[in-house]
């Protein structure tokens, strides 16, 4: 089945008021472009849930999306601060739920394997265990040691950003694959978005690379440069500067409210977000090729 | 030796690099840690192996990486797993040699609070919070912390366990049952810290130019220095070249 369509579709149709949403990629791949579709669609009241929140759950908190953050580090990487939310928090003006980065993906890992909870060694920091109820203790029944456990996680709507797919869903991703297939496999809905549509073919010429099939797919959307200010492997590099640059833009709601406004509601799409950046711009982010040696799958 | 000048997160570096070993598996974190490495990778140890949390395994970055997980890490590496992987398959069972930790506090006993200050409903200030540290003081064989030498980063006891040094001292961590052997040293602007037989941190080396007394002026705990307080050799112009010329040319790590 052919399911193409807009960003705005994929959201309108998958994202409700209320959702628990994982718009995934560790560093890599971070949807961007539908963090903000769902920003400028007005939805209220998401539990926003990723690893690091990075730079689009700032922007869509302080837009007013959210109810509630479930995380497992909270920084600008190799910054600083996610000022928003850290204010938020600080001034206790957001719910939050807060995990180590192996209790988060062992959440997620729970949640795609459907199974209803995983166990983790010890790590003798039981700070994080004693504020968040969801951690738990359980005794190995072969060994009659504790072990932690944690829930499965299912958000409601997965985005998975990835270098190629095909109509139907089937998706390629290399470079860092995080938490992406996952997330995907975790969720009750997925929204995948692709720098490019590929035929089918493309996909089954190489199907160790493919982390996500079509059947567990809702919407395929062709959104290039939607990882924008993160990267994507091979097609662009991430720009540091508007990492750096949020640093500032950050330090105030009016300098976030102003950011929003010029990139996300004075903007109609990611097309026009592309242009508004500009040639010089992509040009900075340009990556010269280098392609892996072929693999021969065998003519069976 | 040298007669030229260097900085406290240069001689900070040069130090942390000199504590690894050859063909040591690294768990790298972003900034001066991944300095250090690259650094003994390009000195003493040139088997060093760097693996990121990102997924990325026996990584050669050829520019500095920017964020944990730079696209620069990828390109080139080993190979690429999930992050459910990298703290299963390579951290939890106990592939990990050496992991770096930082932190806002380190106390007496080398526990690390990265999450916040104040109380953690009600923070006074809200840190980043544990990422891969948790498990990574757990289960590393040994880790190394980088930090500067200040009073209010080495408070006697840290406001919230974000991840776990010696506890309390006198062979809790071994009771714990985790199977990583703790921070083995933390390396300050002034000297070398590094665990006693109860798993406190005490004096063991200081810098050229450092005194004991600037060290224990600086630690929120009555410092013990160690019988054979010992003095670092100063770093050398290869080391310094290395840094300055290769690693970090823009100083965006090292000001």
């Amino acid at each position: 089945m052919n399911k193409l369509c807009s960003l705005s579709e994929a959201i309108a149709q998958n994202v409700h008021d209320g959702d628990c949403i994982y718009l995934a990629g560790f560093t890599h791949l971070i949807p961007f472009a539908a963090g903000h579709e769902i920003i400028r669609q007005g939805r209220k009241d998401l539990i926003l849930a990723r690893a690091t929140p990075d730079l689009i759950y700032d922007q869509m908190v302080a837009a007013g999306c959210a109810g509630k953050v479930i995380f497992s580090y909270m920084g600008n990487p190799g910054v600083g601060s996610l000022k928003v939310l850290r204010r938020l928090v600080e001034a206790g003006r957001i719910e939050w739920e807060e995990y180590s980065h192996f209790g988060m993906i062992t959440r997620l890992q729970a949640g795609a394997s459907g199974l209803p909870f995983l166990p983790m060694n010890q790590t003798a920091a039981p700070d994080l265990e004693r504020a968040n109820p969801l951690y738990r203790r359980v005794t190995d029944p072969y060994s009659g040691k504790e072990v932690i456990v944690v829930p499965p996680l299912h958000p409601d709507v997965a985005v998975v950003h990835v270098q190629r797919a095909d109509a139907r869903g089937n998706a390629q991703i290399w470079g860092i694959i995080g938490e992406q297939k996952e997330a995907a496999f975790a969720a009750k809905r997925v929204v995948l978005t692709a720098e490019e549509i590929v035929d089918e073919a493309v996909i089954r010429s190489d199907p160790n690379r493919t982390l996500i099939p079509e059947f567990i797919v809702d919407a395929v959307v062709h959104v290039p440069y939607c990882a924008h200010p993160s990267y994507t492997q091979g097609y662009y590099d991430r720009d540091n500067e508007l990492y750096l640059q949020w640093d500032e833009i950050s330090e105030t709601d009016e300098g976030v409210q102003a950011y929003l406004q010029e990139w996300v509601y004075g903007l109609p799409d990611r097309a026009a977000y592309v242009e508004k950046l500009g040639a010089e711009t992509l040009a900075r982010l340009q990556v010269p090729p280098r392609l892996s040696g072929p693999v021969n799958y065998g003519e069976y | 030796m040298n007669t030229t000048t260097f900085t406290s997160s240069e001689l900070m570096t040069i130090n942390a690099a000199r504590l690894l070993r050859d063909g040591d598996v690294v768990f790298v974190g972003v900034g001066i840690p991944n300095l250090a490495c690259n650094l003994a990778r390009r000195t003493h140890a040139p088997n060093l192996y760097m693996i990121y949390e990102a997924g990325v395994i026996g990584a050669r970055p050829s520019r500095l990486p920017l964020s944990i997980g730079d696209p620069t890490l990828v390109s080139g590496a080993a190979a690429v797993c999930s992050m459910y992987d990298i703290f299963t398959l390579y951290l939890q069972r106990g592939n990990v040699d050496v992991g770096f930790l930082g932190g806002a506090q380190i106390d007496q006993f080398g526990n690390i609070n990265a999450t916040v200050i104040g109380d953690y409903q009600h923070p006074k200030v809200r840190l980043p919070g544990s990422g891969g540290s948790m498990e990574i003081s757990a289960w590393a064989n040994r880790c190394y912390i980088m930090t500067p030498h200040q009073k209010r980063r080495f408070p006697a006891r840290v406001d919230f366990h974000t991840s776990a040094g010696f506890l309390s001292g006198q062979g809790e961590r071994k009771q714990a049952g985790v199977r990583g052997g703790g921070p083995q040293a933390v390396v300050t602007n002034l000297g070398i810290l590094t665990p006693d037989e109860a798993g406190e941190l005490i004096l063991s080396a200081l810098h050229p130019g450092a005194t004991v007394e600037q060290a224990q002026e600086n630690t929120g705990w009555p410092l013990k220095v160690a019988a054979n307080l010992r003095r670092t050799e100063l770093p050398t112009d290869e080391e310094l070249r290395i840094l300055r010329e290769e690693l970090d040319p823009g100083k965006i790590y090292l000001k």
